[in-house]
């Protein structure tokens, strides 16, 4: 049998280090799962392929044009808010959350790492989607800076309504919903639809979706080169600081 | 018991007074008081909703207290200073399913500053070959030992192990108790409750019976089982018991429990011994496993807890 000297030493790691560690597990743990990669790169990459290459949608330039920016932008709501409200979800179950309290890994340092893993995960979809789309003919516009703002401010509003949603309610009711709210967004936020197939009375609600004001940011950077996202920026601004209140506020560790 | 160990005063590892928990209209713990000494084994005993995992919870800072105040390591449970120096093993879960075993506890080394090495501890508690078996696929015990295994990983000074050995088989039993007196031996103080008597018995310096959320009797397991001896041997079942309390002296106690086990209580001496040993001889019977012992931890915990079950 080892020896093992289990004399007293206590002390927490560096912030970084903790951080690192807990955003490698939790990025691990969404590659691996056979379900959030359905959502996070199975059903993107077949909407993009089939919408792009089949003549189901009506637009004026050219589909894949029309088509990656919504994909790109469903890609991040797949990661930051379904995929993200059920892991946290059946964590808060499980009593993962309620584990962890226990380390000195702080509930600061929790949140950090999983905007981490969030991120990294979006960097892996941001390239097979990029890649797949360049291979379909795709040549994007604008200025790339406004993109990585779009998706920061697209991730940071999902993640405020995915941990609002985990942390209020049951494990099974979060995946139910985040499932439903994810079919939801992807048929009303201009993803592959265009939102001029709509009727002009409800235009104007759908427009304040965050998952529209996404798509429309990445469209107008992506499609037409156009500057500074500002109509976008706000509405998702707002999602921002009403998701992340809101949960900050209501969510239950346990 | 070690020298230098107080179950009291300022030196102590936690120290819990006047406690109070309540969920809606019961009370969990009522006005709890205990001290469990630094550097010690303390086990909490107590029937099943007897208030030990509130008053552990309370401690790891889980869970809010009611009344009474709580110190742990002289500090309140909430502080944040605490984190690195406590070591928990909760009753159950805490492991996402899906995270192999290795990996995991890796993830949990990292957050320490001089963590003991995961492969190592693995190693010690016999899960080296499920490394990278995800949680979900460990067996129970397996699934417990590797719980025990991310509770000491940070070198905690303070462990709390809520019911470490429920489900386990001997051997991992053994394991844990090992870990146990390991941690013990090198200065950590270590807090777990049990079902198992004997667990509590062999580990522990200092035992806290508690029912209805209160202490009900406390000391080293050698005070709680006191001076007292017992009698006991293996009969056929049946034997009428009152002829030979009429032979036996005055304040002489005697039962069957279970059938065919008899436990003779009072002054045991050699006249004790004569008296029993006639009277099996008149009513024919050969007393075998005959034995004079102390009372186990298990005579006096149910003696103070009742018999009903709960």
């Amino acid at each position: 049998m080892t020896t093992l000297d289990f004399s007293p030493r206590p002390g927490a790691a560096p912030l970084p280090r903790m951080v690192l560690a807990q955003a490698g597990a939790e990025a691990r743990a969404m590659l691996r799962n056979g379900e959030q990669l359905l959502l996070t790169m199975i059903i993107p990459i077949l909407l993009l392929v089939g919408f792009s290459q089949a003549a189901l949608i009506d637009v004026s330039g050219s589909r894949i044009g029309f088509v990656t920016p919504g994909i790109l932008s469903l890609a991040v709501m797949s990661t930051a808010f379904t995929g993200q409200a059920i892991a946290t979800g059946f964590e808060r179950r499980y009593g993962v959350l309620k584990r962890l309290g226990a380390t000195p890994l702080s509930r600061t340092g929790l949140l950090l790492a999983k905007t981490c893993a969030v991120i990294a995960v979006e960097i892996v979809q941001v390239v097979v989607i990029g890649a797949v789309a360049l291979a379909l003919g795709w040549s994007p516009q604008g200025d790339p800076l406004w993109v990585v703002l779009l998706v920061l401010l697209g991730t940071a509003a999902f993640s405020g309504l995915g941990l609002l949603m985990a942390g209020t309610l049951r494990a099974e009711a979060t995946l139910a919903g985040a499932n439903l709210v994810y079919l939801l967004l992807l048929g009303l936020g201009g993803v592959v639809f265009p939102l001029t197939k709509f009727p002009d009375g409800v235009r104007p609600v759908l427009e304040l979706l965050p998952i529209t004001a996404l798509t429309d940011g990445m469209r107008s950077v992506l499609e037409n080169g156009a500057g500074f996202p500002t109509g976008p920026v706000i509405v998702l601004a707002c999602w921002t600081v009403a998701g992340l209140g809101l949960a900050a506020r209501t969510f239950r560790w346990e | 018991m070690r020298a230098g160990g107080s179950a009291s005063g300022a030196g102590a590892a936690v120290e819990i007074s006047g406690l109070i928990k309540r969920y809606g209209r019961t009370t969990a713990v009522d006005g709890l008081t205990m001290a469990c000494g630094r550097g010690e084994v303390t086990a909490i005993l107590g029937p099943n909703g007897a208030g030990k995992t509130s008053t552990i919870e309370i401690c790891e800072g889980y869970r809010r207290l009611d009344a009474g105040t709580v110190r742990v390591l002289g500090l309140d449970p909430a502080d944040a200073s605490l984190r690195p120096r406590l070591g928990v093993m909760p009753q159950a879960g805490g492991v996402p399913p899906a995270a192999r075993a290795g990996e995991w506890l890796r993830v949990v080394s990292r957050f320490y500053a001089h963590p003991l090495d995961p492969g190592a501890l693995l190693d010690l508690l016999g899960l080296t070959e499920h490394a990278r078996t995800p949680y979900r696929r460990l067996s129970g015990g397996q699934q417990q030992r590797l719980s025990l295994a991310a509770a000491v990983i940070g070198r905690p000074e303070l462990v709390f192990l809520d019911e470490p050995t429920a489900g386990l088989d001997p051997q991992a039993r053994h394991a844990c108790w090992d870990v146990v007196t390991g941690l013990r031996d090198a200065g950590v103080s270590v807090v777990l409750t049990t079902h198992h008597m004997d667990e509590a018995e062999k580990l522990s310096d200092h035992v806290v019976v508690i029912d209805h959320g209160r202490v009900v009797a406390e000391g080293s397991p050698e005070t709680l089982t006191g001076a007292e001896r017992q009698l006991r041997f293996r009969a056929r079942p049946g034997l009428n018991l009152d002829e030979l309390l009429s032979a036996l002296p005055p304040g002489s106690a005697a039962k069957e429990s279970p059938a065919g086990h008899y436990i003779i209580e009072g002054q045991v001496g050699p006249q004790l011994l004569a008296t029993v040993t006639a009277w099996c001889a008149t009513e024919g019977v050969t007393a075998e496993d005959l034995s004079i012992e102390r009372r186990t931890l298990e005579d006096v915990f149910l003696e103070l807890t009742g018999r009903e079950l709960r």
